[in-house]
């Protein structure tokens, strides 16, 4: 692996070679000494251009406990136009000599263009309503590690669909790993072309959730709304929010997940959240040895494509 | 029994066969209980992969001698290795320390070939992040000789004097199927 743009095109072997590695990174917190020289000398630069605490912190830390060297660039609320400003931004990345770039950009496909005017690795840490794979690979971690295993596990993922990079990170990931993945929404909020996605579509969450090891939450992204999808918030809350009663009619075993950051009393209410069902907390844990298994997959060798 | 097969790289040459590993593990216990005083507080820690089977069968051997159970796991040095970036991307494999963890013991740690030296540094310093041991030894079932640092082995199953032409290749049930340990000579075309 060179760079890390999308589970989409990540090939099973690869994905199971992260989550492997990932359980190796996980015993080091559990260490005395929480650090490992293995990228001593190596930059790892946090480019985001969208707000994210929590992937931003994550990566950081990962790499800090690799001992890379981190500099975070946030480069919000620039006035010049956005292809050109991620040129010029590559050209000083390039400069300062960037080994590794993590990028987050609210246009789709921007890390692409980045991988192509850096030498170093790019990991794509979310670009607009695309991909997220980082994400994706530490909820695969976290499923792996709770029930065992991914193979013929029914996941169902619920919420807007519509410009959840999250829901097309693990969507592709997981079913490349096995996995049945049904995708519940709003008619409004489900993409056009999702009937080529390996993946069923149902409108209906109360008829799927007995049938589902993993039940995933997503986030209405208001920010990225540009019209209206849904009568109210009551409304949606009522048919598409995962309450007490809808965590009864899961199987005694299924998991809840979110990837954060959570709308407590829309999308899911704050006692689901906060069940010993729910992964939430987890799922942060689990996203530094994610990130520190990447981070090693791509900087730990030679520069040379092997 | 020593014979000779040809690959299509050049020369294999049997060392040692199963039954001469089986009297080297057998004598190296010895030491071990010799050396430790009867294996007081002492953990042997296997360096992946043909390290951990190693440590194992010491231990049962110590166990078989004199009835005596020592700490056995498995150490994996590469997050500190110096040769990282030189080369593709290493696997991990498992780092699994006996209950007790290894404060105030003796560390025995166990690998198939002494080299360079350059594997053992990087277990010393993996080591050092689980805690501090009341001493560190090293035990090799083959010392090859062509050191890079000032490391050597406290226990060695045997000495082989070799030519950085060849390699040595350990081959243990658990993992290959059959013990014995052979020289590989590389065509002189190389």
């Amino acid at each position: 692996m060179r760079h890390l743009l999308s589970t989409e095109d990540l090939t099973r072997d690869d994905a199971l070679r992260v989550l492997d590695t990932a359980e190796y990174m996980a015993t080091v917190a559990d260490r005395s000494v929480k650090k490992l020289p293995t990228l001593r000398g190596r930059t790892v630069v946090n480019l985001f251009f969208e707000d994210s605490t929590r992937t931003r912190t994550s990566f950081e830390v990962a790499a800090k406990r690799l001992s890379a060297d981190v500099i975070n660039f946030s480069a919000r609320g620039s006035s010049v136009s956005k292809g050109e400003s991620l040129k010029d931004t590559a050209q000083t990345l390039e400069a300062m000599g960037a080994d590794a770039v993590v990028c987050r950009h609210p246009a789709s496909g921007a890390p692409y263009r980045l991988a192509r005017w850096v030498r170093g690795s790019v990991l794509n840490a979310g670009d607009g309503t695309h991909e997220h794979p980082t994400q994706a690979l530490l909820d695969a971690f976290t499923i792996r590690r709770r029930l065992g295993r991914l193979e013929g596990l029914s996941v169902t993922i619920v919420g807007d669909l519509l410009h959840s990079r999250v829901a097309r990170s693990n969507m592709w990931l997981l079913s490349t790993l096995g996995a049945r993945v049904t995708l519940v929404a709003p008619p409004t909020l489900v993409p056009v072309g999702v009937e080529q996605w390996p993946a069923e579509v149902s409108y209906d969450l109360d008829a799927v959730l007995p049938k589902s090891d993993v039940v995933m939450m997503l986030r209405v992204q208001r920010e990225r709304m540009t019209a209206a999808f849904f009568p109210t918030e009551r409304e949606y809350t009522r048919r598409y929010g995962l309450d007490a009663d809808r965590l009864a009619a899961m199987p005694p075993s299924a998991l809840v997940m979110h990837p954060g950051p959570m709308v407590r009393g829309m999308e899911i209410a704050s006692d689901v959240a906060d069940s010993t069902r729910s992964t939430v907390v987890e799922q942060v844990a689990n996203g530094v040895s994610v990130r520190m298994a990447v981070l090693y997959l791509l900087l730990g060798g030679t520069r040379e494509v092997t | 029994m020593s014979g000779r097969e040809t690959s299509g790289h050049g020369t294999a040459r049997t060392v040692l066969s199963g039954e001469d590993i089986g009297r080297v593990l057998t004598r190296m216990a010895h030491q071990i209980l010799e050396k430790t005083a009867g294996g007081n507080g002492v953990v042997l820690l296997g360096i992946p992969t043909r390290g951990v089977p190693l440590a194992r069968r010491l231990a049962a051997r110590v166990r078989a001698v004199e009835g005596v159970e020592l700490g056995v796991g498995s150490l994996d040095p590469t997050m500190h290795r110096d040769d990282l970036r030189f080369r593709a991307v290493r696997p991990l494999e498992v780092t699994d320390l006996p209950d007790g963890g290894i404060d105030a013991r003796t560390v025995i740690l166990v690998d198939d070939v002494l080299f360079s030296g350059r594997t053992v540094r990087a277990a010393l310093d993996a080591l050092a992040e689980f805690g501090r041991p009341r001493a560190v030894q090293l035990a090799v079932l083959v010392d090859r000789g062509h050191r890079e640092l000032p490391i050597r082995a406290d226990y060695v199953g045997k000495n082989m004097p070799t030519s950085r032409q060849e390699a040595v290749a350990v081959r243990l049930t658990e993992i290959d199927g059959s013990d014995a340990v052979l020289i590989v000579s590389e065509g002189a075309d190389r």
